[in-house]
């Protein structure tokens, strides 16, 4: 009972400690708006204004409906440029996709035969390379089809395809960059402000203060974890109704409660963390030094920002030791797939194990750390 | 020369809205010994910042050795002339740099060279007795010895004026005597140099020739410390004081001297209880260094007890050990008859700390803070309410019960520290320097506090000073040095013993006796007999040089920063490298065969044979489909309708249904494709097959041709480009971070306030960071190399001299942002977000910057990343040469001029 009242009233002076630092807050709240707004609006890995060039030795109509087969907003109106100059164009990069009409191109295709374009592409612009090359080739063949037979589609196969794109339907860049850019708020403010709430009393000496108290150190922690996940979870609620929701408009799928109680759990994990770097930086400066080690593998290599089936397999296995990689699993199924609890529960399980063993680990080393 | 050394009129000066000085006019005589007296925050150290040019004048005018300060020419010429020492032991020492290190690039700084300079320093270093420590890091001597050091460097270029802020604050007693000696023995040997001092010692200002007493930010008094005493009518400066800054008359000051309890409570308490504290032979080692040594003493029960020494002499070390914070090496605490049980928290009720300096939560009100330990210490709550009005009234806090903690004066918040102290009412409180930086008057009213916690309540108090005239209000004291004890009883009975007439007269002949005379020095000249040829040159090398090398070692020896800069790098290549690859293969898939004809099975195996795929069990039925997609399992679903096989022989349409994981757009996309390319090419097999030739599906055929990547690796296309991200997050980092440090560290004084000039020291500074980044480009490459295996096609000495361009332009950007931020956890957060931004968004890693638009197409023009970035791609994936890059490299060079200058604008040669 004292223990739980101590836990309560260390965890209002925590509210009331952030409250009183506005510089804080004002960050706090931008990363919960503004950045994930912006994340959201921005969304660019699928093809957007690709630049390409062509030569076009064939002068013809038919060359000519081929170059303007390419679309915004896939593709920049093409260039036309000179046989001589491709090379430079490609080694500047001004230009990912270079393409050659033959001389001849609309004769011969009218005489029947198969005419070959060439096709270069820069292919170190790995994201527009390889879509834009499928964009490319489907615009052209349509484009040809429809001039030797005017009304006819692309060409046809006994067997065609029908695609259905599940959950995303128009591959829109803004669902994802906008839920996926929360995720990584979540982690990243939750790690900074228990973090520095730490540094803070270190610095201030008020910490030794607390430690000539009747109290214990897992009441200090655990009132620092709970006033800090409250703020978080505060902002998050409040980013996913308002800001995709509503701002980008992204439709959720799944239930909203359910997502929130998956990020209160690995709130547990990520102000452990926190409390981690907390105990081993002495300063501020080296709590963001070791802060950016930390977060950059966490995020990137989380499946938040490219797909993890990719990555090597020993990055899989070390990565499945951290609460992200587990976290935006689960809130892709229940956001984007509409997965409900009896999918996400391994995540559930999972977080909660990763959450108890850091929660574990960053209690030892606090106390050690105050002992010491 | 003039009569005054220096003249003020009219000045003022603010702090954000916190009034530092108000319309200060004043006129101090040359050729002495002035002395600025007045507690904490009473605007003293801001006089002497501005006489020094260290700061910027606000309002009013200064005239210095006859000239106007206002004047940035004037102020150039002169520096030269004098000798600024900041507040804090060692302020303008760089504490990782060796004795001989700090004053050698203070004589680079004022253009010492060859014999002269050697034996320049080495005069200095005899006379100072540093002479045996000449090769111990400055933050590892004691800090007396740090004072002396501080002095040197101050003397290296014979002043005519030297200003001194708080030479002494926190010195032992005999280390402040010897630094006073020194003063006097270089005006001896100097005649006509004008000494400024700023002191909180008031028994330290009887020696000076001329005073000014300070409160508030106003001049109380001037004078003689002899016309001060005569016109307040008292005996010591200590009191002249307390009239001077309340106005009262000399009866009332009296009055409060007589009104603190007589000092007998120490004989009349009684005996034989067992004793409130009780350490016995406490021993405490960090690593080889012994911070406290053979400490024993017992504390009867209401007995004031006091610790007396400087600064790091383990004081603090061992309160703490008495509060269980740090548990002794050696020997054992007991409290109340009991030994001390750090966990026990029953203990820590009966006992309240005060740790040094403020350390309450300065965000909270006065009444949010006590209601807070009320609270933790588990008062009972109706009674929190009355214990915190009682403790308001009788510590004299009723009229600031809402205001902030940390916007009370200084003497004000230690009484709050000492009233939450005592919340819970305790029997034991141990004051770790309680009344540090408090102007006398408050001190007074503090110790009457104490006196009565101990008289009439009865608490045992274990205070710690470094104010002899504290330690005599003590009933028994301990005198300590380095970490021992040298002495322990009553004040009078150490004073009649050493023979003496006062405490510190007691106390510097116990630690002569201690100490012998090692580090007093010879009488040898302090100062230079030629005169110096001051440098006034806008340029030159040598001071950039100074800068240079001391940052370097510095940097060298700062592990978190070199871990940084070295491990972090490659650690974070590593990470992206392997974090941002875009290859999308190994996809799960599954098929819903609903047909299980062997013309179905067929189609299958040109998915299940792909490189991209990887076949799941297959899906049962469209429930379950849709349940394994959800969770993640399947990225591709197949639907094979019934009569699937049967259509395809008789050569009717069919369908096949494709489900892809639209989550992550750019997967989808890409999943898209593959499957439109395995369909593709399995009919057109299918058809050859069948009928031995290739049917004409279209007459156009795309002959794509991948350059430089024709494996398509993502590897080779992502690590070039990480080389530009972190050649300019790190290098940026580090830059900012080294010159905000030395804002934060107040070691920027020295760019105030010695003749080096923005320029000299922004590329001082600057070179180590190119150097230690150029390091870091090379293991870089290296791991691209040999690690990736990305292929170097192109010119390595193109990609270097880029490197080395874009690094020199990364540093600069680290010195323009470093101009806006104070404090370096700023420094490190806006430097983070402005450069990964642009660089990540706008500089073509993704797209080209050819397909931006509005903002970000601008942005990316004028970004250096851009310009490397493409360096760094045409030499390793497209294999281009020097002269391809010559342009480009061009561009990137175009940088650098323009942030050196807007560095160099924006850095003030004057603080604020």
């Amino acid at each position: 009972m004292k223990s739980l009242a101590n836990i309560w009233n260390l965890g209002l002076k925590e509210l009331r400690s952030l409250w009183g630092d506005k510089v804080l807050l004002v960050f706090v709240l931008l990363a919960f708006t503004l950045i994930v707004y912006t994340a959201g609006s921005a969304g660019s890995m699928e093809l957007n204004n690709a630049p390409v060039a062509v030569v076009d030795e064939d002068q013809t109509t038919l060359s000519r409906r081929v170059i303007q087969s390419f679309q915004q907003p896939w593709f920049l109106k093409p260039d036309l440029i000179q046989y001589d100059q491709i090379d430079a164009v490609l080694d500047r990069g001004s230009h990912t996709f270079v393409m050659v009409i033959p001389e001849g191109f609309e004769r011969d295709v009218r005489k029947g035969d198969v005419v070959s374009v060439q096709l270069n592409i820069d292919a170190t612009r790995m994201t527009q390379a390889f879509i834009g090359a499928n964009y490319i080739q489907s615009f052209v063949t349509t484009e040809v089809a429809r001039f030797i037979e005017p009304g006819s589609g692309s060409t046809e196969l006994p067997v065609s395809l029908v695609n259905r794109v599940s959950f995303n339907p128009n591959l829109e860049g803004t669902w994802f960059g906008g839920v996926m850019e929360l995720i990584t708020e979540v982690t990243l403010i939750s790690i900074i402000l228990t973090g520095a709430a730490l540094i803070r009393e270190r610095e201030h000496g008020t910490i030794e203060h607390l430690m000539v108290m009747p109290l214990r150190s897992y009441e200090i922690m655990a009132a620092k974890v709970w006033a800090n996940a409250l703020v978080v979870m505060i902002a998050a609620t409040l980013s996913v109704t308002v800001v995709i929701q509503g701002w980008l408009g992204v439709p959720v799928a799944g239930s909203i409660p359910l997502f929130l109680f998956g990020a209160l759990i690995h709130l547990f994990s990520t102000t452990a963390i926190g409390i981690l770097i907390g105990t081993v930086a002495r300063t501020m400066p080296q709590f963001g030094l070791l802060l950016i080690l930390i977060i950059l593998p966490l995020q990137l290599l989380s499946g938040g920002i490219t797909p993890r089936e990719s990555m090597p397999q020993l990055v899989q296995d070390i990565m499945l030791l951290a609460p992200t990689t587990h976290f935006v699993s689960l809130a892709q199924g229940i956001l984007y797939r509409g997965a409900g609890i009896n999918v996400v529960w391994p995540e559930l399980l999972a977080l909660t194990s990763i959450g108890a063993v850091f929660f574990g680990t960053a209690l030892v080393l606090f106390r050690r750390h105050l002992s010491a | 020369m003039t009569d005054q050394v220096a003249r003020l009129e009219g000045v003022s000066h603010v702090y954000g809205e916190c009034q530092a000085l108000t319309d200060i006019s004043i006129e101090m005589p040359a050729g002495c010994m002035v002395g600025l007296i007045g507690p904490d925050g009473a605007g003293k150290s801001t006089l002497l910042g501005l006489i020094a040019g260290a700061r910027k004048l606000q309002a009013g005018s200064v005239e210095v050795l006859g000239g106007d300060i206002g004047r940035q020419q004037f102020r150039n010429r002169l520096a030269p002339r004098i000798a600024y020492m900041p507040q804090g032991l060692g302020g303008n020492l760089y504490h990782t740099l060796t004795v001989d290190e700090n004053i050698g690039f203070f004589a680079d700084l004022f253009g010492l060279t060859g014999e002269r300079r050697k034996q320049q320093i080495n005069r200095l270093l005899e006379a100072t007795g540093l002479l045996p420590f000449r090769d111990r890091p400055a933050g590892k001597l004691s800090g007396g010895m740090k004072q002396k050091l501080g002095l040197c460097c101050a003397l290296i270029h014979r002043p005519d004026l030297l200003i001194l802020d708080e030479p002494t604050t926190g010195v032992d007693p005999l280390s402040r005597a010897r630094f006073w000696d020194l003063i006097d023995r270089i005006r001896a040997q100097q005649s006509g140099m004008s000494v400024l001092v700023a002191t909180a010692y008031m028994e330290e200002a009887e020696r000076y020739d001329w005073l000014a007493a300070m409160d508030d930010g106003a001049i109380l008094a001037t004078g003689s410390p002899d016309e001060l005493r005569e016109r307040t009518s008292t005996r010591t400066l200590d009191e002249a004081f307390i009239v001077l800054s309340s106005g009262k008359g000399p009866d009332k000051a009296g009055n409060e001297k007589e009104a603190e309890p007589p000092l007998t409570a120490a004989e009349t308490r009684e005996t034989g209880t067992i004793p409130a504290i009780e350490a016995n032979h406490l021993t405490l080692r960090f690593g080889d260094f012994t911070a406290v040594k053979d400490v024993s003493f017992s504390i009867s029960r209401g007995e004031i007890f006091g610790f007396l020494g400087s600064n790091g002499c383990g004081k603090t070390t061992t309160m703490k050990m008495l509060t269980g914070l740090l548990p002794p090496s050696e020997g054992d605490v007991s409290l109340f008859g009991k030994p001390l049980d750090a966990k026990d928290l029953g203990t820590r009720q009966r006992v309240g700390y005060m740790s040094q300096g403020f350390s309450l939560y300065g965000e909270l009100t006065v009444r949010q803070n006590l209601e807070l330990h009320a609270r933790l210490f588990h008062l009972p709550e109706e009674q929190i309410a009355v214990r915190v009005d009682d403790l308001a009234a009788e510590f004299g806090l009723a009229e600031v019960l809402d205001q902030l903690a940390s916007h009370l004066p200084l003497g004000v918040r230690q009484r709050l520290s000492l009233a939450v102290a005592v919340v819970h009412r305790p029997d034991l409180l141990i004051l770790d320097e309680p009344t540090s930086g408090v102007d006398p008057g408050a001190r007074n009213q503090f110790w009457s506090l104490l006196f009565r916690l101990s008289r009439e309540d009865g608490v045992t108090i274990f205070i710690s000073t470094h104010f002899m005239n504290e330690g005599e209000r003590c009933d028994r004291i301990s005198l300590m040095h380095a970490g021992e004890v040298l002495a322990s009883d009553k004040p009078e009975v150490l004073i009649r013993r050493a023979g003496e007439q006062t405490l510190e007269g007691a106390f510097m002949r116990t630690l002569e006796a201690a100490t012998g005379t090692d580090d007093i020095g010879s009488g040898a000249m302090l100062t230079d007999e030629h005169e110096n040829e001051p440098d006034y040159r806008w340029f030159s090398v040598r001071r950039l040089w100074a800068y240079g090398h001391r940052e370097a070692r510095e940097l060298i020896r700062d592990p978190i920063r070199m871990a940084f800069a070295f491990i972090g790098s490659a650690l974070l290549m590593l990470i992206l490298g392997y974090g941002i690859t875009l290859d999308v293969e190994d996809l799960s898939f599954a098929v819903l065969d609903q047909d299980q004809s062997p013309q179905s099975r067929d189609y299958v195996t040109a998915f299940s044979g792909s490189r991209y795929f990887i076949e799941r069990p297959p899906i049962a039925d469209m429930a379950e489909l849709e349940q394994r997609m959800r969770s993640g399992e399947l990225s591709l679903a197949l639907v094979i309708p019934p009569g699937y096989g049967r259509d395809l022989k008789r050569g009717q349409d069919t369908e096949i249904g494709v489900w892809v994981d639209g989550a992550m757009p750019f997967r989808g996309e890409t999943i898209k494709g593959y499957v439109e390319g395995i369909h593709y090419s399995y009919f057109k097999e299918l058809v050859k097959r069948t009928y031995g030739t290739i049917p004409t599906l279209s007459r156009v055929s795309i002959e794509v041709r991948y350059r430089y990547n024709q494996d398509f690796r993502s590897l080779d296309a992502m690590v070039p480009a990480v080389i530009p991200i972190l050649l300019i997050f790190i290098p940026s980092i580090l830059m900012a971070l080294g010159i905000v440090r030395e804002k934060e560290l107040g070691s920027i004084t020295n760019l105030y306030v010695t003749p080096v000039t923005r320029l000299e020291f922004l590329l001082g500074k600057q070179i180590p960071y190119i150097v230690f980044s150029m390091i870091s480009y090379v293991s870089l490459v290296m791991l691209a190399v040999w690690v990736f295996e990305v292929p170097l096609k192109g010119g390595l000495w193109a990609l270097s001299l880029g490197a080395l361009l874009y690094i020199i332009v990364t540093t600069g950007l680290g010195q323009v942002i470093s101009a806006f931020a104070s404090t370096q956890i700023a420094a490190l957060a806006a430097t983070a977000i402005i450069t990964l931004l642009p660089t990540v968004q706008f500089s073509g890693l993704t797209e080209p910057v050819s397909s931006q638009e509005g903002v970000g197409a601008i942005i990316g023009q004028f970004w250096p990343a851009t310009w490397f970035l493409q360096v760094s791609r045409g030499v390793f994936t497209k294999g281009l040469s020097f002269s391809d890059l010559q342009p480009t490299l061009l561009n990137l060079a175009a940088f650098m001029p323009v942030l050196t200058l807007i560095s160099v604008i924006l850095l003030k040669k004057q603080g604020r």
